[in-house]
């Protein structure tokens, strides 16, 4: 049985600057602790879908809400939201790696102080513990005053998602985070999503079919703004109730 | 001539053509620049940066006070500038990015650069000169501010175009307010670029005459009070050159040496950090 919920998506419509609707009565449940992938061609609005989470779309004016997102009680797309409050909680990892031009120990620090931990002893704690969740903190624990563009591509991703780790966040939003990275760097991304998934709900937008059925609990199928399917990962897979949901998945199309 | 010869003939006419106006524009650069330093060297002295000037005829006089009332004009018009210049620079790649109030300050700072310096030198006088009664200080530092004011607006609206979007998304998503994404993030990304734009601005002004001339005028005495007239290098220079004595003359290629030194060594320093930025 699906456990608590984590998020709901009830009847999101979402419209780009000059009224383009990209999203269309949108209707799904993300629960908590568990995996979710958002799947179909491109442009198909997954990445839309992803940033209404955390309402990415309000920094760019035009951008357009209609509908509810339920997160713990509230609907975050009302108008009252505190989305700096909202972000802290609802980290994103992106497509291409987004270290900032400063050490990697700042680099995770940066969240923890906008957060107000100020204390060295309890930053280099945090910033150890995000590391070692990472997986990331053997490589980098001896060098961690150098600059966070040292890194290679895979290490600089996983820095990131040690980044967003730090501040404790229920949800962690990742938009295609291996399509820039080598096989066994996506790798150690996906075994990472699975260790993660106990402490915070992940959900992903991912090109790669395979990457959706390896990782993911749940799974979304959207075409042109529109969720065609939602249902569990393995039965989206092997048995799809939908015939554009089959086609695409077995690759006649997309 | 066959085709293929033809097309060579063009080749090599236009390749000397080109050589040839490039040697023309670099020759008068190195005379220029090989006078100011044979004659320059030749009158350098120590007692040049230690001695104020001495009355017409008598031996021995420097140039303290233009030396020092240059550095003071600068700085001022420095601290002027900068920030009115980065904060503008910031308003336009950030908060009214792509809006047609950044386009229309963008076209008109571009603008701006090209005005001869001579124009804003009158505007000051008019405004800070002719109302005060006298030439002072910081009228020519204002002066040499304004036109710093669009350089470093140009320069800091380009560098922070040059950050990547992803970048402030990224800082955006930990929940960080837009001036901590500004300050902390953006700023960083951009600061080498910024610093060189800084730098070549004040290149720019350190050399400027016109602008002076209406506003801080000349000061043949030691001064560091803003309120009053303060004397310049390039004014001295300017002076000394018009005047009838030898020793003014070697005085004034002096000046000219060391001042042509400080703009070139700031100009070498502004692109060693690009190239710095960019290995």
């Amino acid at each position: 049985m699906p456990g608590k919920i984590e998020l709901e998506v009830k009847g999101l419509d979402f419209y780009y600057a000059g009224d383009i609707h990209a999203l269309k009565k949108i209707n799904l449940t993300v629960y908590k602790n568990t995996v979710t992938s958002l799947i179909g061609p491109s442009g198909c609005g997954k990445t839309t879908l992803l940033r209404c989470f955390n309402r990415m779309h309000d920094l760019y004016p035009g951008n357009r809400y209609q509908g509810e997102i339920i997160f713990q009680g509230n609907n975050i797309l009302s108008i009252g939201t505190d989305l700096i409050d909202l972000r802290s909680r609802v980290g994103m990892v992106f497509q291409k790696p987004t270290p900032f031009p400063m050490s990697i120990f700042d680099n995770i620090a940066y969240g923890l102080k906008l957060k107000g931990v100020r204390k060295r002893a309890d930053l280099s704690e945090r910033v150890e513990k995000a590391l070692l969740h990472s997986a990331l903190w053997d490589e980098v624990k001896d060098k961690l005053n150098a600059s966070a563009y040292a890194l290679s591509g895979g290490q600089q991703q996983r820095l990131v998602i040690a980044r967003a780790l730090a501040v404790n966040p229920e949800v962690l939003l990742f938009d295609e985070p291996t399509s820039a990275l080598d096989p066994i760097s996506t790798a150690k991304i996906e075994e990472l999503a699975a260790v993660l998934k106990k402490e915070v709900t992940i959900v992903i937008v991912t090109h790669n079919m395979q990457q959706a059925a390896r990782i993911s609990d749940w799974t979304g199928f959207l075409m042109l703004g529109e969720l065609i399917e939602f249902d569990k990962t393995d039965r989206i897979f092997t048995a799809p109730s939908e015939k554009l949901t089959e086609d695409y998945v077995t690759g006649r199309f997309g | 001539m066959t085709r293929e010869q033809i097309r060579k003939t063009e080749g090599f006419i236009a390749l000397t053509l080109s050589t040839l106006a490039a040697f023309l524009g670099l020759f008068w650069l190195v005379f220029i620049l090989g006078d100011v330093l044979v004659h320059g060297i030749k009158a350098l002295k120590l007692s040049l940066f230690l001695n104020d000037p001495a009355p017409p005829g008598v031996e021995g006089g420097g140039l303290r006070n233009a030396f020092v009332g240059q550095l003071l004009i600068t700085l001022c018009a420095t601290l002027i500038g900068v920030p009115v210049g980065v904060l503008g620079g910031t308003f336009l790649a950030e908060y009214a990015r792509g809006r047609k109030i950044a386009r229309l300050i963008s076209v008109l700072a571009d603008i701006m650069v090209s005005v001869p310096s001579i124009v804003i030198g009158t505007f000051i006088y008019a405004v800070l000169v002719r109302p005060i009664g006298h030439f002072n200080g910081w009228a020519g530092a204002v002066a040499l501010a304004i036109i710093m004011i669009p350089v470093v607006l140009r320069t800091t609206e380009d560098m922070l175009s040059l950050v990547p979007w992803t970048l402030r998304e990224a800082a955006f998503a930990l929940g960080a307010p837009y001036y901590k994404v500004i300050t902390q993030v953006v700023y960083r990304g951009a600061a080498t670029g910024i610093l060189t734009g800084i730098l070549l601005s004040i290149a720019r002004v350190a050399g400027e005459t016109a602008p002076l001339l209406f506003t801080s005028f000349n000061n043949s005495f030691f001064s560091l009070d803003m309120k009053q007239p303060v004397a310049s290098l390039t004014v001295t220079i300017f002076q000394y050159a018009m005047g009838p004595y030898d020793n003014w003359h070697a005085q004034a290629w002096a000046a000219a040496f060391v001042i042509t030194v400080f703009i070139l060594l700031l100009t070498i320093t502004g692109r060693l950090i690009i190239r710095w930025r960019y290995k």
